[in-house]
């Protein structure tokens, strides 16, 4: 099996390391993910949603907050593998450091994803938390919105962490995050509904994109609907991950040993 | 306590073992059919420029470097297939101090027990032991961003002690520090030796391996030059005392010219090295030739630095400073 080589206390190990980083500044870096919430509300749902009646049948607020838990998941798998990845592996040597103990690549790798996916949670449910205190959540369905940060953060770990393990320099993160994460943020059926404006016959192109699949179900989520295609949005974050987590193994073995 | 050259005597099946081991990056050859066999008990030193192959192979040790033919064993195991249960008994420490600069020594060495699947209380004991025994106390809890170097180095071992290893790697233990810092490096190493601890380090200082070192092997180019005690791979190779002055070939063919028993002689540039049981005669006619004049010379034991240029062929002060990664 493919992770059948992952020793789970040493991949806990690894993401002990970096929890006892985060606990350091965990005050600091929590009191921003209270705030970014508040402003893309504040902005986009009152500014713009004043010009906007009604967006699938609700407030264009109420339409816009459960695709921005879905983004903030997004946000912290993806700060968190990028340049923290980046710097660990290039610039302080750490997994050079963790290699002259029992653990193996495949364990370090396995230990930032379980971190990526916590910080994923961390963002998300925090966003999750203000959404919920402005009464833009209805309760309790919008709760099974809570399963969907784990599956964004696994998701965006592993497209993060395949993609920071390969560059050469750092300057290839203003690619990804510019060119990668803005589009799909922009895109992928947050702020309207991407089947009324895309042409049929190119909608199933539109599947493509990896952020569509945890807003549809984080929607889903908030209507309190189940439907045929969000087993189809489970699939394809289940799926994508386990291929690009597989590369970034092989990746990481060569990377870090010869 | 049994001294270092007796325990040698009696071998024991070795800690570590390379045989034939050669390591290719793409066409460059790292590690060339290299043959060393690390005793339990001793310091052993592996020495060479920068490039030479000891990285490598202290990597192929710790198995995350895999050699291109050959078997490297540790414990009797094969580093390859159980790269995991050798590790569980080794502490290596990096030439780059790999530290956590926001937390404090004590949480750096609690952070790096759990990579070895320590728990509470051992990992708390063993910190705490740890921090005595580096005399790291009085910085115990501050960041060690703000620590000194030498400290940060003492930390930086101290964290490859923390599973207790049976066999000690350090590559370039005390590159880069005060000679005082490297005193007490020393006596720390020596101390784990004495108490057990099988201990490899590498080095370009020969001084460094002349004080601690019980074995040392001469790598250049990837191969094994010599090996042996400092003091017998000394006797070895060259006679027991060394002139060392600056001359160049036309003169050094002139004062040596006619002499029934020529001494051995060894040039790095402009320096020129001759060895003898007494080198006095030669300084005298030096002195004759020179007529009045005093020229700097340098007249003292024989030293590793010697026998290295001597298998090598090259000085280490000259050597370019290649780098050699992996």
């Amino acid at each position: 099996m493919l992770f059948g080589t992952v020793s789970l206390p040493h991949a806990i190990a690894v993401w002990q390391r970096n929890a006892a980083m985060y606990r350091r500044t965990w005050k600091l870096n929590l009191l921003p993910n209270f705030f970014e919430p508040l402003l893309y509300l504040l902005s986009i749902g009152v500014g713009v949603g004043s010009y906007v009646t009604q967006m699938e049948g609700v407030s264009y607020v109420q339409f816009l907050a459960p695709g921005l838990v879905a983004v903030a998941a997004m946000n912290g798998a993806s700060f968190e593998v990028t340049y923290n990845t980046f710097v660990r592996l290039n610039y302080e040597k750490t997994y050079d450091s963790m290699l002259t103990t029992p653990i193996q690549p495949e364990d370090l790798l396995c230990g930032e994803v379980l971190w990526a996916v916590t910080r994923a949670c961390i963002y998300g449910g925090c966003f999750f938390v203000v959404i919920a205190a402005l009464g833009l959540a209805p309760l309790p369905s919008s709760f099974a919105a809570l399963l969907v940060l784990p599956m964004a953060g696994l998701l965006f770990a592993a497209i993060g962490i395949a993609f920071s393990l390969r560059v050469v320099t750092i300057d290839l993160f203003n690619f990804y995050f510019t060119l990668f994460l803005t589009p799909l943020f922009l895109f992928s059926d947050i702020f309207f509904p991407l089947k009324e404006r895309l042409p049929g016959a190119w909608l199933w192109l539109a599947e493509a994109l990896p952020l569509l699949h945890p807003v549809r179900l984080a929607r889903a989520a908030f209507r309190g609907e189940l439907s045929p295609i969000l087993a189809w949005d489970v699939l394809y974050i289940v799926a994508l991950s386990a291929i690009l987590l597989a590369a970034a193994a092989r990746t990481a073995r060569s990377r870090l040993t010869s | 306590m049994v001294s270092p050259q007796t325990r040698f005597d009696f071998p024991a099946s070795p800690v570590a073992e390379l045989r034939s081991v050669t390591k290719r990056f793409g066409d460059r050859l790292a590690v060339d059919g290299l043959d060393l066999e690390v005793a339990p008990g001793l310091c052993f030193g592996l020495l060479g420029p920068n490039g030479a192959g000891k990285t490598t192979a202290l990597r192929m040790l710790y198995g995350v470097t895999k050699p291109s033919t050959g078997t490297v064993r540790v414990f009797g195991l094969d580093v390859a297939l159980h790269p995991r249960t050798v590790r569980a008994r080794i502490g290596v420490t990096l030439q780059e101090n790999v530290l956590l600069e926001a937390l404090s020594p004590l949480e750096n060495l609690r952070i790096f027990g759990r990579y070895h699947l320590l728990r509470e209380p051992e990992l708390g004991r063993r910190a705490a032991e740890l921090i005595e025994l580096f005399e790291l106390g009085s910085h115990a809890r501050t960041p060690v961003r703000v620590l000194s170097g030498g400290m940060q180095r003492r930390l930086a071992i101290a964290l490859s002690l923390m599973n207790q290893p049976e066999f000690l790697i350090l590559d370039e233990p005390t590159t880069g520090l005060d000679p005082q810092v490297r005193l007490v490096l020393w006596a720390r190493i020596r101390d784990l030796r004495d108490q057990g601890t099988t201990v490899l380090l590498t080095t370009h200082y020969m001084d460094e391996a002349e004080r601690i070192c019980d074995h040392v092997a001469i790598l250049a180019h990837g191969r094994l030059r010599a090996e042996g005690a400092p003091g017998a791979l000394v006797r070895a190779h060259l006679a027991p005392e060394a002139l060392e002055l600056d001359l160049d070939a036309a003169a050094e063919a002139a004062l040596f010219s006619g002499l029934e028993a020529s001494p051995r002689r060894l040039r790095a540039g402009r320096r020129l090295f001759v060895y003898d049981d007494d080198v006095r005669p030669h300084v005298e006619r030096i002195r004759r030739r020179d007529g009045g004049e005093r020229r700097p010379l340098v007249v003292r034991p024989t030293n590793l630095e010697d026998v290295f240029l001597a298998v090598t062929g090259t000085s280490l002060s000259t050597v370019p400073a290649e780098e050699v990664r992996p």
